[in-house]
């Protein structure tokens, strides 16, 4: 092979070494199996749970891109409000700060006061820990115009949305499509924490039942399942940003 | 004074309330409509400044700016300008960043949809006498350095300014590309007839093109030296290895030498 080809197949084959050398090591410390299944047994449990397991992935999945989608919405707006009038930012900003310090599993039980166990809280808390990034980049992004660029406009008696229009908002899009691989991944997280807490659907409410009945093995097959839906949906946002900001990825290549 | 551009006993300070750097102190000059003027002086001495000032993006704390008999409040809107950065969209052809302009400035703005296609002739047209015919649809990553600078130039010029700012545009260009460029703005500056205030640490390059040129003191800057420079037009690129012509850049070096030494 050459040295591309091994690059190529350099994941899948650490990936698959991983699973090889975990499977050997329980079978040779001979580890049971409520401590640590093997890959062999984790995926019995797939095969045997997995009307179950794809029935809470598709929950989890949804939870986590409804409030993904919120937080594209107002993280894009408040990140605009933000980058264009310095009043919003001085006044936003430590308060957003403040906010975002607050760790969002502490947040679940005032949602769930409020809108009960199940669906909401968990989209909800996705949105509220995905948004923060999408401000912060998108605000960046508009912060960090040339000012030599901003100059020329504004000597054509340009006004301020032509500003944003023409160079502000194209401008911050990189940013912003690179905070979607960050958001989604935070969503998620924010999505699974709210499940395991406080629902009754999705892969952290069916560990969490797992747990309780020593099913260790589907435990483990519940992380596998995050697993795989994170890579895909991460995968699905790199995609998406190299779609949408060609131009500036080339554009650092010289 | 009767001058298109009229700077009248300027003070400008930066910082918050104006009581940080000062800038320029009591700087008056006057530039003539359709005249070429060149300004020269010790770096830092407010060059970059006076540009802002003459096209309302910063305010005097004294003085007047008046452009075309007007007194400047806010940004002119007439002016193209043109920075030693070339600051091209990276997202934009070459041919769409040249026509930037037209998308703000009236009465473009509201015809460019209608007479498009005349808009985009213009726009090649320009990039052809600045030697980019064929680039039009290139991205600006897509050009080298001084490309990127000549559809700069472009772009200053697209909306047919009556005032041209130049800030150090050719400074970042070989000696040939420059020479070439100067050439370029000779003849479009006999052909158009704007008024263009020239910022350039060239000498050579300010006493070619100009007709007049501006020395400033070091830091706070003022005029000290306003110098016409009488040769005939059009100037062949060979005056610039002529003796009356290297005179003349050795009496403004001269006058740069004392400026530096006396800060
Ligand atoms: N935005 C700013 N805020 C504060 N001080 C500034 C600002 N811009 C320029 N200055 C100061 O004002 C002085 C004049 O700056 P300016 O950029 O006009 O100089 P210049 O003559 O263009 O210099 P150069 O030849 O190096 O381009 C400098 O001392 C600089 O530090
Ligand atoms: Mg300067």
């Amino acid at each position: 092979m050459t040295n591309e080809g091994w690059i190529k197949a350099a994941p899948w084959l650490w990936t698959i070494g991983l699973f090889v050398v975990w499977e050997a090591a329980v079978e040779m410390f001979d580890i049971a199996v409520f401590i640590l299944p093997a890959p062999t047994d984790i995926w019995a449990a797939i095969v045997k749970y997995w009307p179950v397991i794809w029935k809470d992935s598709l929950q989890t999945l949804f939870t986590t891109t409804l409030g993904f989608l919120l937080a594209v919405v107002g993280g894009l707006a408040l990140g605009l409000a933000i980058g264009w009038s310095r009043a919003v930012y001085a006044g936003l900003y430590p308060l957003m700060v403040g906010f975002n310090s607050i760790p969002k599993v502490a947040v679940v039980p005032i949602l769930v006061i409020w809108f009960g166990i199940g669906t909401v809280p968990a989209v909800l808390t996705a949105f509220l820990i995905a948004f923060f990034p999408i401000v912060v980049n998108v605000a960046t992004g508009l912060a960090t115009i040339e000012p030599e660029m901003e100059d020329v406009l504004r000597a054509l008696g340009a006004k301020k949305m032509d500003i944003m229009l023409k160079v502000g908002i194209p401008r911050s899009m990189p940013y912003f499509f690179g905070s979607l691989k960050v958001a989604i991944t935070l969503a998620f997280v924010g999505s699974v924490i709210s499940e395991t807490v406080a629902a009754n659907a999705g892969i952290g409410h069916m560990m969490l039942a797992a747990q309780s009945q020593f099913n260790v093995p589907l435990v483990w097959a519940g992380l596998v399942a995050l697993a795989v839906l994170g890579i895909v949906m991460y995968a699905m946002m790199a995609w998406l940003e190299m779609r949408m900001t060609g131009w500036a990825h080339r554009s650092g290549r010289q | 004074m009767t001058g298109f551009v009229d700077l009248n006993d300027i003070r400008l300070a930066y910082g918050p309330g104006g009581d940080g750097t000062l800038a320029l102190d009591g700087l008056t000059m006057a530039v003539r409509r359709g005249e070429f003027a060149a300004v020269v002086g010790p770096s830092g001495c407010g060059k970059s400044t006076l540009m802002k000032l003459a096209t309302g993006l910063i305010r005097p704390q004294a003085g007047t700016v008046e452009v075309a008999g007007k007194e400047v409040d806010g940004p002119v809107s007439v002016a193209g300008m043109a920075f030693q950065n070339p600051s091209m969209l990276p997202w934009r052809t070459t041919l769409k960043n040249v026509m930037l302009p037209l998308e703000i400035v009236q009465p473009h703005r509201r015809q460019l949809k209608r007479d498009y296609e005349s808009y985009v002739a213009r726009a090649e047209e320009l990039l052809e006498i600045v030697g980019l015919k064929g680039f039009g649809d290139k991205f600006p990553w897509e050009l080298s350095g001084g490309m990127q600078q000549r559809a700069n130039l472009c772009r200053a010029l697209i909306h047919d300014p009556a005032l041209l700012m130049l800030d150090e545009p050719f400074g970042a260009l070989d000696a040939f590309t420059r020479e070439e460029l100067w050439q370029v703005m000779r003849d479009l500056h006999a052909e158009k007839g704007f008024t263009v205030i020239l910022v350039t640490h060239d000498l050579r390059e300010a006493v070619f093109l100009a007709d007049r040129v501006f020395v400033m003191s070091a830091r706070p800057g003022r005029i000290i030296v306003d110098q016409e420079i009488a040769f005939a037009r059009p100037r062949p690129i060979d005056l610039t290895y002529e003796a009356q012509f290297n005179d003349i850049v050795h009496e403004l070096r001269g006058h740069i030498a004392e400026a530096r030494a006396a800060a």
